[in-house]
């Protein structure tokens, strides 16, 4: 448009038109500089966002190994590599350990999370210092707490067998990490004690949100506490509340530091979701478009739960 | 110059500054700061040596290595996870340091990519080198990468322990069962190993596999269910414990020192940690050769150590230096140096000898090494299929998930799976 303005020729134009054009310019100038004030931000998500997921695209369809770092040839295979994958005896047990691991975690971090905040949200003594210790499991960083937990539920030595016996709870040790059922269940349980404070400090923000005198007018209406949670509370904190089971569902699914320090994916293979296959496959094996491609099925995994929630969160704003 | 066309000049110059400071960013800028005519004044060398005490040797060692060069040695370390992954990093970017140490399992991958250059190129003798490390360091016929010195694994025990329990080093696998059955106690085991799903599970397994006459080339064999067999036996009748499939190396060690168990597996790099605990603790531990099934088998061990390589680069005088500290670090007197130190055993079969005589304790390990197996040996860079099969049928065997036919079967399908 405004190259074809520059091609007229100069014609003495009429003065209301010119007015209308500078009108346009100042319009036009007024674009640019917004459009200035988003390139960084702009710039910064092709770089950091941008390039790594269309990398890991075009990897999952090349034959990409360790060779590929420094030849910079990787052979176009098209779909093979999730072929592969897919059809891969290790890739369905993967499969579910990953929603098992993913829906109980959530469920675990969740509900205790939630039964925190409204016990916070009154106000006691030391609340608040009892609050911020509860970030503790958070501040670690995970290789520590899990190797720490390594050793608290190690069968002959472990802490917490050991208390399971001195309180004559079981006479023989739990196979916490060892017993191919009950490792699933340990990795959870730690993940659990992971995500507690992450959701507990959301959904306490939440309840921060909610003015307090509705609560005090469920309160004159006669509501007991547990009509209160429900008819007042709950549908307050639905929308935070979404967002904590959606942030929670991106980071389980792609837990993998955790599982890889606390079981290293084992025994027999017990602990090993997509997240951890696709670790193996790119730096044990060296496969990388096969990591990469099982990589993009995890975030494919990851944008369904996020549809799921958008759609969820519609109907609930149309309702 | 019209005023309609400054917005898009702007605009230009925005997205010209904006391209600049991304390939600034990504480092596409020209690097222009090898120079080939100048005189090499300092090289760099990358290890995995990250314990404080181990990398200052090291600076040392290279250092002193460097000067007979004529150049000093930028040394860095980083940990033995993050080494290949940033090694092959540093390939695709053309920023390898001018000596890079491996793990001698990953050699030969390394090596593939055409990263490393061969070492006859600067005239490196490779003559006397044990069979086992001359083929872990080399690809393709040539040569790549020597190591000073190398180790193995053995069988650790605790002599007091035996002593009380009236058992004698165990020679045979049968001698180790009854042994680690009699030796155990409440609260205590009578073996240990490492079985956890890594190539470190792999490694502990690979005596008993090997010595057998069991191959990674062909894992469903009765002869490799045999040594699969044993370990089972060994958890199954409670000698060993079933922490062993969660357990590293570092653990099995502190389980020994805690006195949990009385017999481990594990490397002469433990040894300095168990002398001082000799000492203080009391602890009275003795090494021997790790047991066969049956008496007259050989008894054939995987082999460790870090071979020491020369990447490729712009400068061939800077590889040339870095050549000549390699060579250095591979005199005989630096074998015997490392050897010393770090309890390990020269590589050089007439410097073992000699060292052998004059440290009478590492003669168990002198002998296990002469006739190690280097794991890429035979399967090259297809060794980590083979290797991620060896640890699933572990895995799959102890937990009681497959018989060790079945888990075998699994592993040999794993280790040929294209």
């Amino acid at each position: 448009m405004r190259s074809g303005s520059r091609r007229t020729p100069d014609r003495p134009a009429p003065p209301r038109a010119d007015s209308a054009r500078t009108v346009a310019r100042a319009r036009l100038r007024e674009r640019v500089v917004h459009g200035m004030f988003l390139l960084p931000a702009l710039a910064y998500l092709l770089l950091f966002f941008g390039y790594p997921v269309v990398k890991n695209v075009v990897m999952s369809f090349q034959q990409y190994t360790a060779a590929t770092f420094y030849t910079g040839s990787a052979p176009f295979v098209g779909l093979r590599n999730y072929a592969k994958i897919l059809s891969s005896d290790l890739f369905g047990p993967a499969l579910l350990t990953t929603v098992l691991f993913t829906v109980a975690s959530l469920l675990g971090q969740f509900v205790p999370g939630l039964a925190l905040a409204l016990f916070f949200h009154r106000k006691f003594p030391l609340g608040g210092l009892l609050r911020s210790l509860l970030l503790l499991p958070w501040l670690l960083p995970l290789v520590v707490s899990g190797t720490t937990w390594r050793w608290m539920l190690d069968t002959d030595s472990g802490v917490v067998n050991r208390a399971l016996r001195d309180l004559h709870l079981l006479s023989s040790g739990v196979p916490w990490l060892t017993g191919t059922s009950q490792a699933l269940v340990s990795v959870i349980l730690v993940n659990i004690w992971v995500g507690i404070p992450f959701n507990t400090a959301l959904l306490y923000g939440g309840l921060q949100d909610i003015p307090a005198h509705l609560h005090e007018a469920a309160k004159l209406d006669g509501a007991g506490p547990l009509t209160t949670f429900r008819h007042v509370t709950w549908p307050l904190l639905r929308p935070v509340a979404g967002v904590v089971l959606l942030l929670g569902v991106v980071y389980t699914v792609k837990v993998f530091d955790i599982i890889l320090v606390v079981t290293g994916g084992g025994p027999a293979g017990a602990t090993e979701t997509l997240a951890t296959r696709s670790y193996e496959l790119s730096f044990e094996q060296f496969e990388f478009g096969r990591g990469a491609a099982m990589g993009n099925v995890l975030v494919l995994v990851s944008l369904a739960f996020a549809l799921v929630h958008l759609r969820a969160n519609r109907r609930a704003l149309n309702a | 110059m019209t005023s309609a066309a400054r917005p898009s000049a702007r605009r230009a110059t925005i997205l010209s500054a904006a391209l600049a400071l991304t390939l600034a960013a990504t480092g596409c800028g020209g690097t222009g700061s090898a120079s080939v005519g100048r005189e090499v004044t300092t090289i760099t060398a990358l290890d995995y040596y990250t314990d404080a005490r181990e990398h200052a040797q090291w600076s040392e060692r290279l250092s002193a290595c460097g000067k007979a060069a004529g150049v000093t040695v930028e040394h860095r370390s980083i940990p033995g996870a993050s080494l290949v992954p940033t090694v092959l990093r540093q390939a695709s970017s053309r920023t390898l340091p001018d000596l890079l140490m491996l793990d001698n399992p990953d050699l030969q991958q390394i090596a593939q990519t055409g990263a490393l250059t061969p070492l006859d190129r600067y005239g490196i003798d490779s003559g006397g080198y044990a069979e086992g490390i001359l083929s872990a360091g080399t690809y393709q016929g040539k040569v790549y990468g020597l190591a000073p010195t190398v180790s193995t694994v053995a069988l650790f025990y605790n002599k007091d322990m035996l002593a009380e329990a009236g058992v004698a080093v165990p020679k045979t696998w049968d001698d180790l069962k009854k042994a680690a059955s009699e030796l155990t106690r409440p609260g205590r085991y009578g073996m240990a190993v490492d079985a956890n799903p890594t190539f470190e599970g792999t490694w502990q397994f690979l005596p008993f596999l090997w010595s057998n006459g069991g191959d990674e080339k062909r894992l469903d064999t009765p002869q490799a269910a045999q040594a699969l067999q044993l370990w089972v036996d060994l958890v199954k009748s409670g000698s060993m414990s079933k922490s062993v499939l969660n357990w590293t190396q570092a653990d099995v060690h502190d389980q020994f020192v805690a006195g949990r168990t009385a017999m481990m597996v594990n490397g002469p790099w433990r040894i300095s940690a168990l002398n001082k605990l000799n000492k203080t603790e009391k602890l009275h531990w003795g090494v021997a050769p790790l047991p066969v099934r049956r008496p007259g088998q050989t008894l054939v061990t995987p082999l460790g150590g870090e071979v020491w390589t020369v990447p490729q680069n712009s400068s061939e005088a800077r590889q040339a230096k870095a050549a000549r500290v390699l060579a250095c670090l591979n005199s005989s007197s630096q074998m015997l140096a490392l050897a010393r130190q770090y309890y390990t055993v020269p590589s050089r079969s007439t410097t073992a000898a000699r060292y052998a005589q004059e440290v009478p304790s590492m003669a168990a390990f002198v002998q296990s090494v002469e006739r190690s197996r280097a794991r890429t040996g035979r399967l090259g860079v297809k060794w980590p299929k083979a290797a991620t099969g060896i640890y699933t049928a572990v895995q799959a065997a102890l937990t009681g998930e497959q018989t060790p036919e079945e888990a075998l079967r699994h592993a040999q399908r794993i280790a040929t799976d294209s």
